[in-house]
């Protein structure tokens, strides 16, 4: 139960967060994007920010033994840097740059009602879906 | 260069922060909003994923409710935020994140994968913003 609460709270704190600092503003992610318009800046110190406080404070978390509702850290243990993951991530993307949204911003913006919204986020979990179709296949 | 806010964006990026510090020291969890998504329905028993998403779109309309821009964006074509959509999910998949996992959690974690998955997905959003706005003339 605690594990629910504090998920819940850290998502909404993501939230607050996102829009805050204007990234849940397709508008806005774009100006950033589009380095030939008239370029606003600001998204860089989105991600500064936030990298500024996981640089350091992961490394405090980590040192702990386990956290404090789970039995273990669950960490990415890919490092190798290959194919799916530089075509994964470009097409990734190109669907950013085009509508202006990234999962988290689109998620949270479905809390406006906005018709794009919420046809970007349906098609995101069908994209989702579509790609465990195709890997299921390929095996 | 208007719309220059660093000081909103810097401080709203320090709440990303904190919200996946606090997601790893609690849960055990990498705060990557694709990840999280996609895993609600490939393994739909580990209900944290439902939670999450739901206190991020509580987010919004608490937002909202206390009276701060949300800016909506209008003409948008629903065409083009289905396409987009569909790549975001797609490409995520494939890549293993997008840029909360990658950028926030993946930097923070010195992950030179993470970096090479940011460049490159930043490098295309560029090039694909470029081309829907100032080649296709796309409303955006």
């Amino acid at each position: 139960m605690s594990k629910l609460v504090s998920a819940l709270g850290a998502g909404f704190l993501f939230g607050i967060g996102l829009w805050l600092s204007g990234m849940a503003n397709p508008k806005k992610v774009l100006g950033f994007l589009d380095v030939a318009g008239d370029w606003d800046a600001s998204l860089m110190f989105v991600m500064g920010g936030a990298v500024a406080v996981t640089a350091i404070a992961f490394r405090f978390v980590l040192k702990r033994k386990k956290p404090f509702f789970s039995e273990t850290f669950h960490l990415p243990l890919k490092k190798s840097i290959d194919l799916p993951l530089v075509a994964g991530s470009a097409l990734f993307g190109i669907g950013w740059g085009i509508a202006g949204y990234c999962p988290g911003p689109a998620l949270t913006a479905l809390s406006t009602l906005s018709a794009e919204s919420m046809v970007f986020v349906a098609a995101m979990i069908g994209g989702g879906i579509l790609h465990r179709l195709f890997e299921s296949r390929g095996r | 260069m208007h719309d220059f806010t660093p000081i909103s964006a810097l401080a709203g990026g320090a709440l990303i922060g904190l919200a996946s510090v606090w997601l790893l020291a609690a849960d055990g969890r990498i705060a990557g909003v694709s990840t999280i998504v996609h895993g609600i329905f490939s393994s739909p028993e580990d209900r944290w994923r439902m939670a999450f998403v739901a206190g991020l779109v509580l987010a919004g309309f608490a937002w909202q409710a206390a009276g701060a821009p949300a800016p909506l964006r209008a003409g948008f074509p629903l065409g083009w935020a289905a396409l987009a959509g569909l790549l975001v999910g797609f490409g995520t998949r494939m890549g293993s994140g997008c840029t909360s996992g990658h950028g926030v959690c993946g930097l923070g974690r010195l992950s030179l994968r993470s970096l090479a998955a940011v460049i490159t997905f930043m490098a295309a959003g560029m090039l694909a913003a470029y081309v829907t706005r100032h080649l296709l003339g796309v409303a955006s």
